[in-house]
């Protein structure tokens, strides 16, 4: 059942929005992986730089430390994309993280990449749960080698809903828990809510 | 974890069926990610000569796979060699699958011989973009050159290939032409098959 407060369902949604062919969006996340993994050389790094990360202390290990863009991919796409998703979705305000979940997982999933996510795994304070993906636009063609086993290949998308969230005031962690990449059956990840920063007033301006 | 008796399986991609390519993601799930990539070499490079190059070499990673796929999907395992047929693939079969739409013009330079024109008056890529003063004649559109040289090249056709904003009169956005400038050794090749 869709949230009561969400008058589109998301195939509405995702009809009503301009779409392009998922390939293009594939092998283009795929050369940007690439360049990370020829730029940044560990794949541990790589795995930080797609989901979020380096807040502007950080500096890069190879001395290109740069404060123009501190923060990168996932993390940051998701603090722009939410305000289109609110802009679009006409969905109000979530009463709690479970109706939140619902949302992201059968609105936000399908307003931009056209697939829909289950929720499913709550943990008994609800304030934990797994988003799993059947089908995942970035993973088409993908093949890890030997040398990027280590690779999370689709932080890209954990990087987003933790950007998104901290934009709605809910701090996340969020962790890959299967990826059919390494030979699971699923893509499965895991969100946890830190905790809900309360709004602040008078709002900065240039936050 | 892992259920009893069913242990990992390692799918090989060439194993799974080749998907027909009908699949979409929203424009804007593609616009931040593009940004993103030029937003992360901009950090890389010091000037935008490399900023371009670097976005080419993104691209022509993109071009090279697309060749591959599309010679086997839409062509039967078939792949061009004449320059005028690869031309007309990029320009067709390539642009509609990838912009889903065919380029608005492919022309031949007037002035030199080995030189073709791809124009868009609006470029997928630079939908959304709009260039700093400080940043000149930079084009986004090198990813989209890149691609198109991707393509080139793995089919046996080395070129150079630029992107370019053209203005066009009464328009405020300026469209954007891909040059392509084709090794001597291609237009050789082409006289000699006559």
């Amino acid at each position: 059942m869709p949230p009561p407060t969400a008058p589109k369902s998301g195939d509405a949604l995702f009809a009503s929005v301009d779409r392009v062919n998922a390939e293009l969006f594939t092998l283009t996340y795929g050369a940007i992986v690439r360049q990370l993994l020829t730029d940044l050389e560990e794949v541990e790094e790589v795995n930080k730089q797609l989901d979020q990360i380096r807040d502007a202390r950080v500096e890069y290990s190879n001395g290109l430390a740069d404060l123009r863009s501190p923060k990168f991919l996932g993390y940051n796409i998701g603090t722009r994309l939410v305000d289109e998703f609110l802009a679009k979705s006409n969905v109000s305000r979530c009463v709690d993280f479970k109706e939140t979940a619902d949302v992201i997982a059968k609105l936000g999933f399908k307003m931009f990449l056209g697939v829909t996510a289950t929720v499913t795994n709550w943990d008994a304070e609800g304030t934990s749960c797994s988003f799993v993906l059947e089908d995942n636009p970035l993973v088409d063609f993908v093949e890890l080698p030997d040398t990027c086993q280590g690779l999370q290949y689709c932080n890209l998308l954990s990087g987003v809903i933790r950007g998104a969230l901290e934009m709605v005031s809910m701090k996340t962690e969020v962790t890959w828990v299967r990826d059919m990449l390494r030979g699971d059956d699923a893509y499965e990840m895991r969100v946890k809510l830190i905790k809900q920063v309360p709004e602040e007033y008078p709002y900065k301006d240039d936050d | 974890m892992i259920g009893v008796g069913k242990a990992k399986q390692y799918a090989n991609v060439l194993d799974k069926p080749l998907s027909r390519g009908r699949q979409e993601v929203s424009l804007s799930a593609f616009a931040f990610l593009f940004s993103e990539l030029v937003q992360f070499n901009q950090t890389q490079v010091d000037n935008i000569a490399e900023l371009e190059r670097r976005l080419e070499d993104a691209g022509y990673a993109v071009g090279a796979r697309v060749l591959e796929l599309l010679c086997h999907r839409e062509k039967g395992n078939r792949r061009e060699t004449r320059l005028l047929g690869i031309l007309s693939f990029i320009h067709s079969t390539v642009w509609k699958v990838l912009f889903g739409k065919v380029a608005d013009s492919l022309e031949k330079g007037t002035e030199h011989e080995d030189e073709y024109m791809i124009s868009e008056k609006e470029l997928l890529v630079n939908r959304f973009i709009s260039v700093p003063k400080d940043m000149g004649a930079f084009n986004c559109g090198a990813f989209v050159a890149g691609i198109v040289k991707g393509v080139l090249d793995n089919a046996g056709f080395p070129a150079v290939v630029t992107a370019h904003f053209v203005p066009i009169e009464g328009q405020q956005r300026p469209r954007t032409t891909i040059l392509i400038k084709f090794a001597e050794e291609v237009l050789h090749r082409e006289a000699r098959l006559g």
